[in-house]
Order: structure tokens, then sequence, then C-alpha cells
């Protein structure tokens, strides 16, 4: 193209399609000789000077990020805790970068954005489907932002007047920290029960919660990849003492372990984006389910199913009178923008599975945790898994040797896994590195 | 030209849900490796063929309207056209590492978000940010809770937050949420803030003072350093409401207004999709003298390594991770293609572009000059009917019924991204709507997917999931 060519241009936004003679052709149909004299900021806040940001092309620019990202250290994750990764199926990404998707907004004018909302009601549905709960909502940012706003929907619907929010004392050190964020414009408190084996200590929780419980939180799988064994008792527990029992899992997990209805859960949050996307440094996707009698208190975006003026079935944002634009410091959460787009893709992955992929691969995530832990188990020095449960995708190793000194000769040999305290590693597996593990036993091996 | 969407006839313009095609009902107890009691009894879900799926959400787009699709003007929403290109950058494999690998290992990532940080310290004249917020409302709570970490620091804890009534529904929501009272600003006669309003409401017990600058109808708040001060000498802190910074890049930054903390909403200014309503990402900046409350971690460099850490009175955390990476990606990407000149000249034609359709349209518009966006009135008409009436004629309309204080509001923003014939097309759909009769305007759209949908009716009998359809049947 010749110089002054869109490709070549470095003056100027390449995203805006104003060729000099319209640009002249507007202002003088505004009435101003340039652009500049349509800013009506003060001289004396006006920024004349040079941000220093060197423009570049398309071509350098996408070398210099590659080059940027290449300096992460290229290792085999057996990483999870909270943020899990399962293979993602091209098919999702063909079709959530359809620009229609993608490039779309919040369905304000419903009749011209059917596509994204009915996608969005299925996502819900799914949900639906896995929680056993009625009422679900079209995303929240993470699980962790989910727990937040469980915890303040707890505190506008409880029946007594607790203001105590009770959580295991393994839990997962972000959560905590974005629940007292939520919680602190509030007289809710967070406190801690105890675990016994890597699971709720029932009785002990039994003692601790009274009427000045506002919720009980309880994860399957917990932090830690152990399964609870009597989610039902601890949904019993909640109830005499008049609060509320909110249940934090997966979309994996949901498709193999006990639905959360069945144990009496009034709200189910967590992480949906195992499906759906990749590791994405830490990007999530909030689930959020309820029972009907909290439906007005719902944070966050609902889609529903309406008729339109032919009498067909049609899709609209509903119930907005829960929301910020309408009840503003009065709202039920400020969530705005959520994760749709993620949503979308989660909805893509689970339709892709199927139920009887998405029970294997749930059982897969059971059995790789199994195998690797009882490999692990046979090094002396070694107990894997630390807690007699059983356990899904991830698991505890006690070592002998100081543990950070074998993560590290670990991280060396190309592979990546936590470090808890001195002595205690947590390792997971998915279908992603299942192919990795003998690798990484004998490099465990090794590093003993 | 012709912006009409992909639409059906009458008998099958509306594409089955997933459920309606194919649900299975799987015995989970027979299949699962764990004992009965400890798994659910079954599970029913719908289960596709690949080939069935990518025509499902095919045509599912075929029924949305995007950028892509046509113009997009909806007012402080910012639909501007989102390049190609970084939406590959952000694929790339090395970037999407996990969350908790060590900072040795994710030198990259760091080295990026360290730049983005850098970049939108430059852009919004402030000494330090963080990325972590997932979007502008979380940036919101987060720069309130920062506030408010200050305050208690300075042993002077405060109860109140003044939002100007013009203000974004959010900020009242995220003040309260952050456990404060909300105290409402009236607009003044020129739609601006009214000094002396301002002087009355604030106290001692102000925390601070949201403000969006150019506000929510494209007014520039001209006596900004004067509203700093008030707030200011009150012992108030001011908070900059990034929605509509697209008018001001390269052209005026918060930090030299006066504002200690600002949120930035990337998906509006720095051109990352929205996602059908996310994910988004709304850093926040401050001041040095705030920088010590940001959420931890922070990144940092040092000796050319960059690292994670806990600023010295950090307020805690707003998300699990580091928010969301793939959009912090899209905008450096998007950043650093425009650099000085493209951020100059994407507020210039955001301005220019807004103010050419204004001239454009034979309607009302109170108030002015304005920046990116103005509020039409569809005077004595309903602008949510004109709205629809505009969908026939084929361009996405603008934002209505809103700001509450200009009468049956049209709140309108075509971005940097519309050409001139563009904005001549939208210009005339606005006034074929005008012209159109009420009946004609009652009966719209009826050339959308969908024809007008009951949105009373439907939130009357809320039915939010395919179980809740087969309940009714």
């Amino acid at each position: 193209m010749s110089e002054g060519g869109r490709h070549e241009r470095v003056a100027g936004s390449p995203y805006t399609p104003h060729t000099p003679a319209e640009t002249a052709e507007m202002l003088a149909a505004v009435g101003v000789d340039s652009e500049a004299e349509l800013f009506d900021v003060p001289p004396e806040v006006r920024f004349d000077g040079d941000l220093g940001i060197e423009p570049r092309s398309e071509r350098e620019l996408r070398a210099e990020l590659s080059s940027v990202l290449a300096k992460n250290d290229d290792l085999t994750g057996f990483l999870g805790r909270d943020h899990h990764s399962h293979y993602v199926p091209s098919v999702v990404d063909d079709l959530s970068q359809r620009a229609e998707f993608l490039t779309s907004y919040t369905q304000y004018q419903p009749e011209i954005a059917q596509g994204f909302l009915q996608a969005l009601f299925e996502y819900q549905s799914l949900v639906v489907e896995l929680t056993g709960l009625p009422v679900a909502n079209c995303s929240m940012y993470d699980a962790a932002t989910a727990l937040g706003e469980a915890a303040r929907l707890a505190d506008r619907v409880r029946k007594v007047s607790g203001s105590v929010v009770w959580v295991p004392e393994v839990l997962h050190e972000n959560k905590r920290a974005v629940l007292e964020s939520y919680v602190d414009g509030t007289d809710l408190a967070v406190e801690t029960y105890p675990m016994a084996e890597g699971t709720v200590d029932v009785d002990a929780l039994a003692e601790l919660a009274d009427g000045e419980s506002a919720m009980i939180y309880a994860e399957n799988p917990t932090v830690h990849g152990t399964i609870e064994e009597r989610l039902s008792d601890v949904g019993d527990v909640a109830d005499e003492a008049g609060a509320l029992f909110c249940l934090g899992t997966d979309t994996v997990a949901l498709g193999l372990l006990e639905e959360p209805a069945s144990v009496g859960a009034d709200v189910v949050v967590g992480e949906a984006d195992a499906l759906g996307l990749p590791t994405a440094y830490g990007m999530g996707l909030g689930l959020f389910a309820t029972r009907e009698a909290f439906l007005r208190q719902v944070p966050g975006r609902l889609v529903g199913a309406g008729e339109d003026a032919a009498g067909k079935r049609a899709y609209t944002l509903t119930l907005q009178t829960r929301e910020q634009h309408i009840r503003k410091e009065r709202a039920t959460s400020n969530i705005c923008t959520n994760q749709a787009w993620v949503a979308l893709r989660t909805a893509m992955h689970l339709a892709w599975l199927g139920p009887d992929g998405l029970v294997d691969l749930a059982s897969r995530c059971v059995r790789e945790a199994e195998s690797l832990s009882a490999r692990l188990d046979e090094f002396p020095g070694v107990k894997a898994p630390v807690h007699d449960r059983h356990h899904f995708r991830e698991f505890l190793v006690r070592t002998d040797q100081p543990a950070p000194a074998i993560a590290r000769d670990l991280e060396a040999d190309g592979f990546a896994v936590h470090v808890l305290d001195d002595h205690l590693l947590q390792i997971c597996v998915t279908d992603v590195n299942a192919d990795e593990t003998d690798a990484l036993v004998a490099a465990f091996e090794e590093a003993l | 030209m012709n912006h009409d969407q992909a639409r059906y006839g009458d008998d099958d313009r509306y594409e089955s849900l997933l459920s309606e095609k194919d649900t299975t009902a799987v015995d989970v107890a027979e299949a699962s490796p764990l004992p009965d009691d400890l798994t659910r009894d079954s599970l029913e879900l719908p289960g596709l063929s690949e080939p069935e799926l990518s025509r499902h959400y095919t045509r599912l787009s075929q029924m949305n309207w995007s950028v892509e699709s046509g113009p997009y003007p909806l007012g402080s929403c910012t639909m501007k056209y989102n390049p190609s290109f970084t939406e590959d950058v952000a694929a790339d494999p090395n970037g999407g590492v996990h969350p908790d690998r060590s900072e040795e290992s994710v030198q990259g990532t760091l080295e990026l978000l360290y730049g983005l940080q850098d970049y939108l310290a430059r852009i919004g004249g402030m000494d330090a940010v963080t990325l972590q917020p997932p979007a502008g409302a979380a940036g919101e709570f987060t720069g309130i809770m920062i506030a408010k970490a200050c305050h208690e620091a300075r042993g002077d804890p405060r109860s109140e937050v003044i939002v100007p009534a013009s203000a974004h529904g959010t900020n009242f929501a995220s003040a309260a949420m952050a456990g404060y009272d909300v105290v409402e600003l009236p607009s003044g006669d020129d739609g601006r803030v009214d000094l002396d309003a301002l002087e009355a409401a604030v106290s001692e017990e102000t925390a601070a003072l949201m403000l969006t600058n150019p506000n929510t109808v494209g007014l520039f708040e001209r006596d900004i350093e004067e509203i700093a001060e008030i707030v200011h000498d009150a012992g108030g802190l001011l908070y900059y409401d990034g929605a509509n910074l697209n008018a001001l890049l390269g052209r005026a930054r918060p930090g030299d207004m006066g504002f200690d903390v600002m949120h930035y909403n990337v998906h509006k200014t720095f051109a990352t999709p929205h996602g059908g309503g996310g994910p988004g990402a709304g850093p926040v900046g401050v001041t040095e003298e705030l920088a010590e409350f940001l959420p931890r971690p922070h990144v940092r460099e040092r000796d050319g390594r960059y690292e994670l850490y806990d600023p010295e009175r950090s307020i805690g955390k707003v998300h699990g991770y580091q928010g969301n990476w793939l959009v912090l990606v899209k905008t450096y990407a998007y950043i650093a293609r425009l650099g000085d000149s493209g951020l100059k000249d994407t507020s210039a034609k955001a301005v220019l572009n807004a103010n050419y359709l204004a001239e454009r349209i034979d309607y009302d518009i109170p108030y002015g000059p304005f920046h990116h966006e103005f509020a039409a009135t569809a005077g004595d008409r309903d602008a949510a009917d004109v709205a629809k009436g505009m969908l026939d004629h084929g361009v996405h309309p603008p934002t209505t019924k809103w700001p509450e204080f200009v009468p049956e509001a049209m709140l309108t923003e075509p971005t940097e991204a519309e050409s001139k014939a563009s904005l001549d097309d939208l210009a005339d759909a606005f006034d074929a709507a005008m012209a159109d009769s009420k009946d004609a305007l009652e009966a719209a759209p009826s050339k959308t997917t969908a024809r007008r949908i009951d949105q009373a009716a439907a939130a009357r009998n809320p039915r939010l999931s395919w179980r809740a359809l087969d309940r009714e049947d």
C-alpha cells in the first residue's frame, strides 16, 4: 500500500475510519476549525504532554508480546487448589469467538439479542440441572466473589439475628480474603470451624453453630481435594441453627458428587470455569444457584423466558428491579458487567461433553488422583494421600524431606506442584496432565 | 447500508433449546468409581454431536447484534470496534498459566502485567494501578474500600459517600456495599455539579465524592478544580468513575484534575470485547499516598525481575486471583498498538462523531457543549418506542430513558469507530423512527428475530430454566 495508507499509518488510530476529507467535512458541519476546539476542558487541567507510549504495528506488537510471554518457563502444571484445567475442545474456541457473541453487549434490546439471551438461559438451565436448585444467575466473576455475594445474600434473608459466617479451617486463603472484603460493609463476621481427616468435623460444627449463625459454608470437594461424606448432616446443622447452608463446588464435580439440592444446600457457589476456560492466570466464572424463596435477593443478572407480540417464546433479562440501574444503593449487588461470554463457553463445553462425557471426566478426576497418590505413597518417607478419604483431582502429600526443596527439584525438571508447608505438598491431576504422571513420578523419586 | 440481522420465517425463526434437541439421563452411581452414597443418583443433560452443536450456536449467533453487525450507539457503554488481532495475542498459550505458579517461572506474565500497570498510570495521571478488579463496578468497590482504609488509617473513619444524581447506578451500589450511606447530589440547571449544593452536601462525614467526568450526558465538569478543593477541604477523597474516559484519552488526566482514586473500564476505553455482558476488567489507579492500600498481591519490578508483593496496608483481595487476565492482555495490546498518537486520535474522533451525529439528527438535545455522548430527547414520544422503531430501521438504538433528568432520554454514543457514512445512516434511522406513526412504533420491531417482548409479564412469572418451562407444559 502507498505511503500514508492504512497499513503503514503511524499517526492516529488504525481503528478510526475517517479520511482527512471526511474529517474536514464533519468539522465544518459542526462549525469548528479543529478537533481540539471540541474539547470543553479548561486550560488548567488540559493535558498537552506526551504519555510516552510508542505506537507499534500489529506485526511488531505480536512479536513483542510473544517474546515477553515466552519468558514464562515451560512447565507441566500439577496445580489446582480451586483453579482447575481440563481440555477445552476446539469447537468451543471457534464458536465462542464468533463476533456476534464476542462483540455484543448486555442484552438491553432483547428482540435483537435473542441468540445470547437463549445461550445464557441454557447456561442457567444447565446449572439448575447440575445443582438441583431452581434458580441460577447467568454468572459471577469467580468462586471467591460468588462466596462473598452468598454471604451478603444470607445477610439480607436471614431469619435470625445471626451474624457469623462459618467457613472451614481448610479454605483457600484467597477465597477467605475476598469473603472478608465482601462482608466488610456489613455486620457479618467470618469464623472458622474445624475439619477432621480433611472433611467437615460435623460434631464440632454442631457445637459451634447456634442462633448467631447467618451462614455455614462447606466445599465438596474441599480445596485439598477430599470428598465430603456427611454433607446432609452439615445441612441439618445449618437448618437447626437457622443459618443458610452454602456449598462450594465446581461444574465437573457436580457431574458426579452428591446433588447439592439433595443435601439441603440453600446456595451453591463455585467455579464454573473448570469447563470452558483454560487456566487463564486465574480468570474465572462464578457459579451462583439458590432456592426459589431467595429469587428476589439473587445478585447479578437473570435471563427469563417470556413471550413476544406474536405469542412466540422469547428471552429477556428479567427481575431487573433488583439491579443498580433501578434500585441504586438498595440493589442486591453492584454487578453490571459479569462473565457472560465465559458462561457461554461453559455451556458449549458442557453440551459438547453431554451427560456421559461429564460423568466420565469427573470419574477420571477420582481415578487419576487415586492412582497417582498410590504411586507416590510407595516411596519411603512419603505419605499420599494424607487424609483417609476419597479424593477428587487433588490430594496432599506429606514428605519427610523438606517439601520446598522437592518442589524446587521438580520445577527444575519441568513440573509445578503446590508447597503448603515444610513437609506438605499438594498435587492435582486431571485429563490434561494425566499423560505426564509417569514422568512426574520419576522426577519425584529423583527429588527424594 | 442495511444492518438487519439474520431473520427466519415466522414459523421457525426460533432456535430450539438444547434440551429440546436431546437430553439423556445417566445412572451416575453405576458409572462412578465412588461409593453410591457419595454420588448423585442421576444426571440429565443435553448431549449433542459436534456438528449439531456447531449449527446450534452458529444460528444463535445469527440472532444476535454485535459491533460487527453495525453501529451500536449505547450511551455510556462505549461499544467501539474490537480489533481482531488483540484476540490472537490473548490466545498465546504461554499467557494462560496457572495463577499459583512461582514468580520465577512466570516472569513473562508478570512483565506484561507490570507494563499494563505503567501504561494505565500514565494515561490516568495516577501513581499506581492494580489490575485485580474483574469489572468496572468491582473497581468502584475496590476504590471505595481503599478510600475507607485510608480514612481509617488516618484515625478519621467516615460514614458518607456523595454521588451525583446523574451518576451510574453502580456508584450508589458500590458505595453501599462498602457500608457507606449514600448522599445524592442533585444536578445543577446546566446538567453539571452545582457547587453550592456540593458545599451543602460535604461534611466531616464525607469519605468521598464519586464523579464521572465528562458526566453521563457528555458534559465536562469545568469546575473540577473547585470541586476537588471543596471535597479535599472537607477531608474527603475524590473518586473518578472511568466510564467516560474515552472522551479524554491523551487530552486530560484524572490525576491532574485532583482525583485521588479512579477505575478504568478497559472494555469501554480500550476496546476489549464486551462478550455479551463481560468479562471486563476494572483496574484501579491511585495517588502515591493511597498506594499502600492497594489489593494484594501487587506487581513490581526490581533489578529487571518482576515480583508479587503485599502492599503494607492492603485492603485485602477483591478477586480470587489477579482478575480477568485474558482481558488484560487485550488491553495491553490495544494501548500499545495505538500509542500516544492513536489514543489522542481516539478521543478526537469519538468527540467529533458525537458532535456530528448530534448536528445531523432532528432531535432536541439539552445542555452542551458535549464530548463523546449526548442525551437527545424524544420529546412527547416514548423513547423506548422510538428505540424499537429504530430496530426496524436497521440499527441498534441508543440507551433509553437514562439519565432520568433528561425527559425521554436517548443517550447516544457513536464512538470513534463509525465513519461519516455510517453516522449519516444512523442519523437517518434516528429521524425515520421519529417520523413513524405512534401505531407503527408501538407495533415495532417487526424485522428482528423476536417481536416486542413483554418484559413486565416475564418478570411477573419468572421462568429461568428449561426445567421451569417443562413444568408448565
